[in-house]
Order: C-alpha cells, then structure tokens, then sequence
C-alpha cells in the first residue's frame, strides 16, 4: 500500500456506514478522495487494507486504513480535533454518547434489513421491534435539537445515514415513521439542513430502488 | 485511591465481561464498592441504572450509569488519568478499539456457536474462530501484549479469551487448539493470565466450568445476560 500523504475512502453509495465516515470528514472540512468499491469485484487496495472484514467504509489517511465506521469517526474526531467536535469534552457524556451509537449499531441496521427480507408474522416482528427502537431513541432524543444537545455531535452523525432508508422501511412494512416517532422525523429534517448530510445521503427513492433491486437479487418477492 | 461510595459496580462472578471492568479499576488503583447480581433474580437498582440493555455490568460513578464494558473502559481511562490504558495517538486508538470490536462480535459469536451447537455447525464455528485466532496471533508477532510492554486496552478486551475460552472448550467439548497451531496468542494468555491484575481477579476455574456446562445444558440458543 502506497505511503501517500492524505486522505482517501473507500466506500459504496447507498452504506449508511460509509455516510457516517463521508459526514464526519464535511463537518470537519477534510478534503480526501473518494473511491467507489464495487462490492462484487472488491479492489486489491480494498481487500488489503481490510483483510479481515474485507468491508467498506475504510479510512486511508497517510496510507494507514482505519477499518469500522464508528472507529473512524472516532478517528477523525480525534485527528482533526481543531474544529467541530463530535464527542462531548465530558467523560460521562461521551459514555453516553458511545453507548447510543452503539446502541444504534446493534439494533438499527440489522431490524431494518429483516423489514425488507421477510414476510408475514417474521415481518410483522420485525416492524415491532423497529417501532420500539424508533422510540427508544426518540425518547433519548426528547426536545433536543440534536442528540448531541446544540451540537451536531456522535449519535447524530452514527443514526441519520439510516433516515434515507426509512422510506423503504415504511414501503415495504407499512408502517410510517412519523406516526411512531415524529420527533425523530424533525430530528432528520433539521441534520438535513446541515450541509454535511444534504450532501451525503441519497435520495429516499434511489435507496429504495437499491432495495428492490437487492431483492429481485436474493430472490425476495 | 478514590473514595468506595463513588463508585459501584454491579456484576456477576462468572462474567467476563465484568472481570474485564474489574481489571481495569485495579490497573487504576480506583476503590469501589462490588455488587454481585442475580441474574435470574434482577434487582431494582440494576433495572433502573441499565434500563435498555438489563445486563451486567454497570458501573455507577457519583450514581451516574455507564454501562456496555468496552464504554466503561473508555470512562475509566478518561476519568481516572493514571496508568492509562488507550495509547494517545489517534491511529494506535484506532487499531486498539478495532481488535477489542473485533473479538466482542466475531471471536465472541464463534465462541458462542462452537459452545451451543454440535455437528458441522460446531466444526464450522471452531474453523472460524481459528482463522480469527491466527489474525490475533499475527497481531502479536513480536509483541509482548497486544498493547506492547505492558498490558492495556487491548488486552483487556481481548482478555476473556485468555481464560474463559478454555472454560468453554472444557465445558462444551471442543478444542480451538490454539497452543498448537497460535504460538503468539498461546504464550500471551499465559502471560496476561501471570499478570497480579488479572491473576487476582479470576473467578475459581472449576466452579466456572460447572456454571458454564450447566449454562449449556439449559438449552441451545439462550443469550448470556452479560456484555
């Protein structure tokens, strides 16, 4: 792997992962250089700069990968600490903040897919166990304007690449968002008004579209 | 030393991930007040101060809840400046909490299954879980602990496979063989394990196996109410 000076990330559009590492880098107005992996023909570049998980997003910087999305907006809070901070400077408030990222790690991403891929009472499980986790975190979230309080902070930047996939989640369980959790709905309207997300997520509809077509994929009516 | 009443941690004594906060508060020299929980049996306090999750461990500072071990770390090492335990450069943080997610979710679902299952899905686990031990060997080539000279973060994290893999290869029947095919990661458990933090800090080994073959035996797929 080349030792070239900067930043560069491997990563692939529609990952919510990927996004956090994309907004993390706008916020602190980090130039680097972006390189779209196709996940059916992974790079050389990708495969050793990840060999154990073989995944994007993968951070680059100096030509040293840093591998795990939330490890690298970790990464690029502490290196580029001048300027927007995304952890608070207290230690009880960033274990908060740790543990709703993680909170949304483990929960968010893996309900939703069960949304998408099964049917029935399967699907109807899932759709209850994702209500929940909508409200678990709108109550974290309560009448703040982020989760990180003023600033735009950790959990925001880990849990808002999964707003552009709500559209799917409502399509394919019919459920509505709005409905269950409205203040997470105005939570994802107000991190849109940030330049960092409105150009960093993709259009609910083009999500969508890429979840169909996983579905005609894995063979999913 | 801080004063007991600061600070509390609800626990169980087999957990690991319980010991691997214990670890953590003696490396620091912090004092603190132990509570051993039932977990059949969850008390109020426990309910309250960890509410989403309803595991161990909890750690309460001045009765603030930090809960999900590796987080705790982190709080420990931000809060309690001495003997730190995170290296300072950003990109050694990185690599640090990469191996410590690392063996949380993949050694530990490994782990789990070659515990749990039998037949193929048994042998597929223990082929996965060596590929993943030979990453954390190669990890330690020249090494003396994950984090270097001394013991840290890393090791912490990765520390329940230093005593509690052999528990479950005892308990469950199974054998990861890694003290002949992982040179590296064989020769730094005996090492963390001799270490005074750690070597003082184990739950009895017998009185583990038994728990945990009874654990097996209570039925195949139940989760450990522990993280």
């Amino acid at each position: 792997m080349a030792s070239e000076k900067g930043v560069m990330l491997l990563d692939f559009w529609v990952s919510p992962f990927g996004q956090r590492a994309r907004i993390a880098l706008a916020e602190k107005g980090v130039e680097y250089e972006y390189k779209e992996e196709n996940l059916r023909d992974k790079s050389e570049l990708l495969l050793k700069s990840n060999p154990i998980h073989k995944k994007i997003p993968v951070l680059i910087h100096d030509g040293k990968p840093i591998c795990e999305s939330l490890i690298i907006v970790q990464y690029i809070d502490e290196t580029w600490s001048d300027k927007a901070p995304l952890l608070p400077s207290d230690p009880y408030q960033r274990a908060q903040a740790r543990f709703w990222a993680d909170f949304v790690d483990k929960k968010v991403f893996e309900c939703g897919g069960k949304l998408w891929k099964l049917k029935g009472e399967e699907q109807e499980a899932a759709k209850k166990e994702m209500i929940e986790i909508l409200q678990i975190l709108e109550a974290q979230l309560g009448d703040k304007k982020y989760f990180g309080g003023d600033i735009f902070g950790f959990v925001d930047v880990a849990f808002v690449p999964f707003t552009s996939w709500f559209y799917s989640y409502e399509t394919c369980a019919n459920f509505s968002v709005e409905e269950v959790a409205p203040k997470i709905v105005q939570w994802a309207k107000r991190c849109m008004e940030r330049e960092s997300v409105e150009k960093t997520l993709p259009d609910p509809k083009r999500v969508y579209e890429f979840v169909c077509y996983l579905k005609k994929r894995f063979g999913i009516e | 030393m801080v004063a007991s009443a600061a600070v509390r941690l609800f626990g169980m004594w087999a957990s690991p991930a319980v010991r691997r906060v214990e670890w953590a508060l003696k490396l620091k020299g912090i004092e603190y007040e132990y509570i051993e929980e039932d977990l059949s049996n969850k008390s109020s306090s426990l309910l309250e101060f960890n509410p989403i999750n309803k595991q161990v461990p909890v750690l309460v500072h001045n009765c603030n809840p930090i809960v999900e071990s590796l987080v705790i770390l982190e709080y420990i090492d931000e809060t309690w400046k001495e003997n730190p335990i995170l290296p300072v450069d950003p990109l050694e943080r990185a690599k640090a909490r990469f191996w410590a997610t690392f063996v949380d979710v993949k050694c530990r679902e490994e782990s789990r299954k070659a515990f749990f299952m039998e037949g193929e899905e048994k042998e597929k686990a223990i082929e996965n879980l060596q590929v993943q031990l030979k990453a954390l060997d190669e990890e330690l080539e020249g090494k003396k602990f994950f984090s270097g000279d001394h013991i840290g973060y890393t090791d912490l994290a990765v520390g329940w496979m230093a005593f509690w893999l052999g528990v479950a290869e005892e308990a469950a029947g199974f054998k990861a063989n890694y003290d002949v095919k992982f040179p590296n990661f064989s020769r730094w458990m005996k090492d963390f394990l001799a270490e005074p933090v750690i070597k003082d800090n184990l739950p009895p080994r017998e009185k583990t196996v038994e728990f945990f073959r009874a654990f097996k035996q209570l039925g195949s797929c139940t989760k450990v109410n522990q993280k």
